[in-house]
């Protein structure tokens, strides 16, 4: 059967973690690629980077630790963050990404979406879109939640999968960093209307939110970053808990 | 000593990185005669199967590699461009496995394409040694094998049963990743470096 995957998500600037991370035996918090190593080894199913670099020299630093990552890590990950061509993509898929996430770029020019597909397959190409509740109804946001914009987040998903997403990493900016579970309603009502694997993130506080995302809604995936890197909820004791709640999951 | 046949069909970073882990030499096969070099070959592959297979048809390596007597292992789409045909592209492949590549059927309620870690069922074949059985891998793909019992090494469930691993003679192909599996990927990786000619 396969598995709910448990994804953490790590910030990256310049080649280096950033936000504190709290793990007792880490030699360096800053390293991406010990850190990886780190949550591969605790059970982690994927990561998700998220390159927050805003220099022009991004493209380097940001390849060279995709490919330390890629040459220490035995389970799969998504880079993102500022991706906005080909040629960005097929430098990071040649540096040993699994898999790229969009989300500005993707709204900005939707057939970048279309485009990836056809040069890399939809398995690489995942569509990450912010939303936010305004008015009653959930708006696709950019710049991490600042800017709105005119897409209704359903719409937008639908129209990102017949373009060739492979995958959805749907962020609730109304429930992100609250810690009071994920934003289970809409997330249903997203796993539901499309027929490719969805990622929820935004608001996992405590391991009930993470059993009730995946018994309450379709989704396939659910990613958290704080509560991983401060050791608040271990992995492998999230994972046994979802085994008791019959979630499928990779022990 | 692997070989790894290098036809332009996705990365190959990610493999060639878990054959540096696991200390096992490797090299790449451009030509007919680097076949020649090298005690067992990997056939990669991501992407679109027809679309792999017109590029491995270019390299001129499909007539020596169906000529091979030495162990092979084709992974991914690589494993399918040991097929008869695939749906993908409608395109013929090697046949030297005489099953097909099938698109998953959306009307069974499954999401496409099937990414994540899935269970196996494996037959104790020596490329599994050591590998608990029900052991997860890491699988992305929307085309499968259909379940052939006499090719199947080791089953896997998505909608329905389908060959998460075949064999014929020397000619072996898993759908799933072992390169990304953990593990148990790097144990599989290491047991075909292992088979004996």
């Amino acid at each position: 059967m396969l598995s709910k995957r448990i994804i953490p998500c790590l910030d990256v600037k310049d080649g280096r973690t950033v936000k504190g991370v709290n793990f007792v035996d880490l030699k360096d918090a800053g390293d991406p690629v010990e850190l990886a190593w780190q949550y591969a080894q605790q059970g982690a199913d994927e990561l998700v980077f998220l390159d927050i670099t805003a220099t022009h020299e991004r493209r380097g630093t940001t390849i060279e630790m995709v490919k330390s990552v890629a040459r220490q890590l035995n389970i799969p990950f998504t880079i993102g963050g500022g991706i906005t061509t080909i040629a960005d993509a097929e430098a990071l898929l040649n540096s040993g990404a699994d898999k790229i996430s969009i989300n500005s770029a993707a709204v900005r020019n939707p057939s970048l979406i279309e485009d990836l597909a056809k040069a890399f397959g939809v398995q690489f190409v995942v569509v990450a879109v912010d939303t936010k509740l305004v008015n009653g109804k959930n708006m696709v946001h950019l710049n991490g939640g600042r800017l709105i914009t005119e897409l209704e987040t359903e719409d937008w998903i639908l129209k990102a999968e017949s373009l060739g997403a492979g995958e959805i990493l749907l962020t609730s900016m109304d429930h992100d960093g609250t810690k009071n579970g994920f934003d289970c309603l809409l997330l249903d009502k997203v796993a539901r209307s499309i027929n490719i694997p969805v990622i929820a993130s935004g608001g996992a506080g405590k391991v009930e939110h993470f059993t009730e995302v995946f018994l309450e809604t379709g989704v396939d995936a659910a990613l958290a970053a704080s509560v991983f890197h401060f050791g608040e909820i271990p992995i492998p004791y999230l994972k046994s808990e979802l085994k008791k709640h019959n979630i499928p999951v990779r022990l | 000593m692997i070989g790894i046949v290098n036809y332009g069909a996705g990365n190959i970073f990610s493999l060639t990185s878990a054959l540096e882990r696991l200390s096992i030499p490797f090299g790449m096969v451009n030509t007919e005669t680097d076949l020649d070099k090298y005690t067992h070959i990997i056939i990669p592959g991501v992407g679109h199967a027809g679309a792999a297979m017109k590029k491995l048809e270019q390299t001129g390596l499909v007539a020596p590699i169906k000529a091979l007597k030495k162990p092979v292992l084709g992974i991914c789409v690589g494993m399918q461009l040991l097929t008869e045909h695939s749906e993908e592209g409608n395109a013929d492949m090697m046949n030297i496995v005489p099953v097909k590549t099938r698109l998953f059927d959306k009307n069974q309620g499954i999401k496409i394409p099937h990414m994540g870690w899935n269970n196996i069922d494996h037959k104790n074949n020596s490329l599994f040694e050591g590998v608990e059985n029900l052991t997860q891998f890491y699988f992305v793909h929307s085309y499968f094998i259909e379940y052939n019992p006499t090719f199947d090494i080791a089953t896997a469930s998505y909608g329905k049963p389908f060959s998460a691993a075949v064999q014929k003679d020397n000619f072996y192909g898993v759908q799933f990743h072992p390169e990304k599996s953990g593990i148990a990927g790097e144990r599989l990786l290491k047991n075909f470096s292992n088979l004996k000619q």
